[in-house]
């Protein structure tokens, strides 16, 4: 019994991992490495978003954290503006949301159930805005927008956020729809419901996750997006547009607080999809 | 069904072409237009005052030399992580999150983020005073120093930007099959063949869209280098984002996005064309 048992971890490590026990030493300390290249500038962040204005000019620094405090943070919160772009910030992103969803899954679904004259032309929109850098793209639309009334409004940066997360949404989708088989939709036409029953009752469902998915990929992208939202806006100004503003003349913990708030929602949101990522992006980049 | 077209599929893509064209389509020739067009007429003027203006080679240098030097590196980089990460099968997955993480952060929060590193009271100075390299605060990010701030960019752009690399190469490696490796493996082929012969020509498409992405990215690079050096490493984006909200310009800011677009199209354009896959070399 116990030699049988002894027997059978030995096998499965032995065919788990067929690595010479030097050659993983050398794999696990490489990947120590990276990991610590990828930790290490967030954790310092984080100390200088705590560690207020004596954390910031102490000398020499160590690397571990003292005197950290949330006064830091919650003075930098208290900045006039500084609430005011965390909420744009939410509500583009927000907005962004639901506007890709709303106009890219149906295009996904499109392309993944029908084959229609003007399909590749219609692909090729959609993967003709990855080659122009989109974002350059805000620089007419701030005399269209003032005109209409959407300049330094957030529902008008999330305009143009859509437009960087609608060829991804579409695409992303497009692949989520192909996975559900088109029979069980079949089936419920067969059970009376309408098209449009039987896609709320049963493709709905089984796509939620995926388009859950979609949707954070959405919001990241708004939340992070500089450019557009910098040159649309002047009271109203989303987080990062905020921040590359106050960038040359607010002292350096405030710069670290604002960062360290970027950070967080992104690195949440990447563990909650990162089931998703490589679904998302092995499509998304065809 | 397949076969047969009806009206619902154009009535689901309408939406999204409609708010392309007005949102996509429409800026795109506004931008073009806006760049050639001075006082009346369409003219040249803009272009001849962005050659002309001081900031304009060297933002052109930098952006290039930036480009040339991250998007190799970060190919080179993101291989190296997925091959480490296939070895795995314990602790694939978190090893996979914490890789991915910068994925989601604004290059701006990068920017912030190797600040705090880099700063002249940062921690890279304090770990230099403590072996004695420095006498005291040092400043690596000003014009006194390019060369340093050169290197924090492509350091901080490094750290944000390979995990987009890696999640499609990734997706990618999954898409090969085991036995092709396997098989040159009997054959007695090393690894650094194997890795050489099959697995990198055979992830080509993926290297293809990676490289595109990555490069149109590239070109845009721009809060990273504000957060980091303010203005003292001049860029394209940059430059736009100047002449439109500082000098008001927008005709000059339109001529920047405009050449910006044409790098980025020429850079796509030679991606399609020097990686090209023929149908009968994919698995």
């Amino acid at each position: 019994m116990t030699t049988g048992a002894a027997e059978l971890s030995q096998t499965s490590t032995s065919r788990g991992v067929a690595l010479p026990s030097a050659r993983r030493l050398l794999l696990w300390t490489g990947l120590a490495v990276l990991i610590a290249w990828v930790l290490v500038p967030i954790y310092l962040v984080a100390l200088g978003a705590f560690g207020g204005r004596l954390g910031v000019f102490r000398w020499p620094k160590t690397i571990w954290p003292t005197d950290l405090s949330f006064a830091a943070m919650s003075q930098f919160l208290a900045i006039e503006g500084v609430f005011n772009a965390l909420v744009n910030s939410l509500i583009a992103a927000g907005l962004t949301v639901v506007f890709s969803i709303a106009l890219g899954a149906p295009a996904g679904y499109a392309l993944a159930r029908y084959t229609f004259r003007g399909q590749n032309a219609y692909r090729l929109l959609v993967l003709l805005t990855r080659a122009f850098p989109l974002a350059i793209l805000a620089l007419p639309l701030t005399v269209s927008f003032i005109r209409l009334g959407l300049y330094d409004t957030p529902f008008g940066v999330s305009l143009i956020h859509t437009v960087l997360a609608l060829p991804f949404a579409a695409l992303v989708t497009q692949s989520l729809f192909m996975g559900i088989p088109r029979e069980y939709e079949e089936a419920a036409w067969v059970f009376g419901c309408t098209r449009f029953q039987a896609f709320m009752k049963v493709v709905l469902p089984l796509a939620l996750p995926g388009l859950a998915a979609t949707a954070i990929f959405a919001f990241v992208i708004s939340w992070n997006e500089v450019f557009a939202a910098s040159i649309l806006t002047v009271r109203e100004r989303t987080l990062t547009a905020y921040l590359l503003r106050i960038l040359a003349e607010s002292p350096l913990h405030y710069r670290f607080a604002g960062g360290f708030i970027l950070i967080i929602p992104s690195v949440l949101f990447i563990f909650a999809v990162r089931r998703y990522l490589f679904a998302v992006w092995g499509i998304a980049s065809k | 069904m397949p076969a047969r077209t009806s009206w619902i599929p154009y009535a689901l893509i309408a939406p999204s072409v409609v708010f392309l064209g007005a949102l996509f389509l429409v800026p795109l020739v506004q931008t073009i237009w806006l760049s050639f067009s001075a006082g009346e007429g369409l003219s040249l003027d803009n272009y001849q005052r962005m050659a002309g203006d001081l900031n304009f080679s060297l933002a052109v240098k930098n952006t290039f030399l930036l480009t040339l030097v991250v998007v190799p590196l970060q190919v080179v980089l993101a291989l190296g992580m997925a091959t480490m990460v296939t070895k795995l099968d314990k602790g694939r997955d978190l090893v996979l999150w914490v890789l991915t993480i910068p994925l989601g952060i604004s290059d701006l929060a990068a920017g912030l983020a190797w600040l705090a590193l880099l700063q002249n009271t940062g921690y890279l100075n304090s770990a230099l005073y403590a072996l004695g390299l420095i006498q005291g605060p040092t400043g690596w990010l000003s014009q006194e120093t390019p060369v340093a701030l050169f290197i924090a960019i492509m350091l901080a752009e490094l750290w944000r930007a390979t995990a987009i690399v890696l999640v499609i190469l990734i997706a990618g490696l999954q898409l090969i099959p085991k036995e092709f490796s396997e098989a040159a493996e009997i054959f007695g082929a090393k690894p650094w063949t194997r890795f050489t012969r099959i697995t990198l020509p055979l992830l080509k498409p993926s290297l293809q869209s990676a490289l595109i992405l990555r490069t149109v990215l590239a070109f845009e690079v721009f809060a990273v280098v504000y957060a980091l050096g303010g203005r003292n490493f001049p860029v394209l984006v940059g430059e736009a984002y100047v002449w439109q909200n500082d000098n008001q310009n927008y005709g000059v800011a339109a001529s920047y996005a405009v050449l910006i677009m044409v790098i980025s199209l020429a850079a796509t354009a030679v991606y399609l064309r020097a990686l090209r896959t023929r149908p009968e070399q994919l698995p």
